[in-house]
């Protein structure tokens, strides 16, 4: 039938990493196919494989997925990261759209202009620290779960964590003042498959250097 | 114990139409609260109601939702607009993803100095018959059916019309190369509660004009300048 997922996206994090995250904390094993240049990505348009003519796109169970929420929540139901209800479904989307606008925020950084990057890391301080953490913060110290969403691992917890990681790239100690989720943040990369993950050799990718910028823009524009 | 949904919104179209467009294609009554003033929504944020200090908000089932994709997703399931599967809801999610991208180049466009407005009329144009229209198309040429999804009328639906009515908006002729869309155009308008909501007196907000974008402005705070993407 179907093999192991496959992933086609350039060899960096981008909107494919939260995908990556989330099939490895479900233990999925799979399969990666690098854009390099224009060329690989004008090939997978022509022939058919991209919906809007755009990457993520995620070859599983017969679909080629494209639309990075399509493809996590597709991911999260299959594999129970998206709570048992209607409800659950609802926190779960809440915390993960908030902590996405910061993911996203934090993954433009490097293609910042020279004159705005100051500004814009400013930014990104600033919300993580006065608008995203304080949620999360309050949200485990109100219910004292391990979890954030109905007392077992979801699509919410893995994102959280993965963010709270790109954020401690850009600020080392970013979450000076948010001690629940100092803990959360142990406690879930102890997650065997998180664990294994954030090893070195797992199929996690590195922040985009500034070096690396344009070369990444030439396959999108 | 919940009584209708209650949507906390500027007086316009924004970000909260296509939740408007959603609940009342499930033909779901809701009553809507307008910001119009700083205070207002000073007041909202004091009193702990914007989870991440933004809206759209909406009180729906005890819960005081924000994240517009949450709450449509929410909103889908509970009306059975969400597909029977996990296959039909990845379909949805992925056509909801396109006209979600679509609908968000004409977001800002209230807000852009005349000269961007022309430029980015262009983009959506451009983007609109290149890149959206022609997936649509594809999807309902290749089996055939009135939906989307499923052969059931689901949430997808509901955002490709909106997406096709505010397109055309911006260029009344733009499916013309587009026989398919054209017909499930007409066929969704005509679904009974869809088409009251195309009526005069719903609770569709048009086009946006400089009053809405100078109370957004004022109720935010947010006096800089909006450049196109």
């Amino acid at each position: 039938m179907s093999g192991k997922p496959k992933l086609h996206y350039f060899n960096g994090r981008g909107r494919m990493e939260s995908i990556r995250w989330l099939l490895a904390a479900a233990g999925v094993e799979f399969e990666e196919c690098f854009l390099e240049t224009k060329d690989d990505l004008t090939k997978l348009q022509k022939d058919g494989s991209l919906l809007f003519q755009q990457v993520p796109m995620v070859e599983i169970d017969g679909m080629k997925m494209v639309q990075s929420r399509a493809i996590a929540n597709y991911i999260s139901a299959k594999y129970n990261l998206y709570g048992k209800d209607l409800k659950e479904r609802a926190l779960i989307d809440m915390y993960v759209e908030g902590i996405t606008d910061l993911n996203e925020l934090i993954m433009y950084h490097p293609s910042q202009p020279a004159d705005k990057k100051e500004q814009h890391f400013a930014t990104i301080v600033d919300k993580a620290t006065n608008r995203y953490f304080p949620v999360y913060e309050k949200v485990l110290k109100d219910h004292g779960q391990d979890f954030l969403v109905g007392s077992r691992l979801s699509k919410a917890d893995v994102q959280l964590l993965e963010t709270i990681l790109m954020a401690e790239e850009c600020k080392p100690d970013i979450l000076a003042k948010f001690p629940l989720l100092q803990s959360f943040k142990a406690r879930i990369s102890n997650i065997p498959t998180i664990k294994k993950f954030l090893q070195p050799g797992s199929q996690r990718k590195p922040p985009l250097l500034e070096k690396d910028v344009p070369k990444v823009m030439k396959i999108f524009y | 114990m919940a009584g209708k949904p209650k949507l906390y919104y500027f007086d316009g179209r924004g970000k909260m139409e296509s939740v408007r467009w959603l609940l009342a294609a499930a033909g779901v009554e809701f009553e809507e609260e307008f910001l119009e003033t700083r205070e207002q929504y000073e007041k909202l944020l004091q009193g702990g109601s914007l989870l991440f200090q933004q809206v759209p908000m909406v009180e729906i089932d005890g819960m005081k939702m924000v994240q517009t994709r949450a709450i449509l997703s929410y909103i889908a399931a509970k009306y059975n607009l969400y597909g029977k599967d996990l296959k039909e809801r990845a379909l949805i999610d992925m056509y909801v993803g396109g006209t979600d991208d679509l609908m968000g180049f004409i977001m800002m466009f209230p807000f852009l100095s005349a000269e961007d407005k022309e430029k980015q009329r262009a983009v959506v144009v451009q983007k609109a018959t290149s890149r959206y229209f022609p997936a649509y198309e594809k999807v309902l040429k290749d089996h055939g059916q009135d939906f989307l999804v499923g052969n059931n009328f689901s949430w997808a639906d509901v955002h490709l019309l909106e997406a096709i009515l505010m397109v055309e908006e911006k260029k009344s002729d733009v499916l013309s190369g587009f026989p398919q869309l054209q017909a499930f155009k007409a066929r969704i308008s005509s679904i009974p509660t869809i088409k009251k909501f195309l009526e005069p007196g719903s609770q569709r907000k048009p086009v946006p004009d400089d009053k809405y974008v100078e109370t957004v402005r004022r109720v935010l705070r947010m006096y800089y300048d909006v450049k196109a993407n």
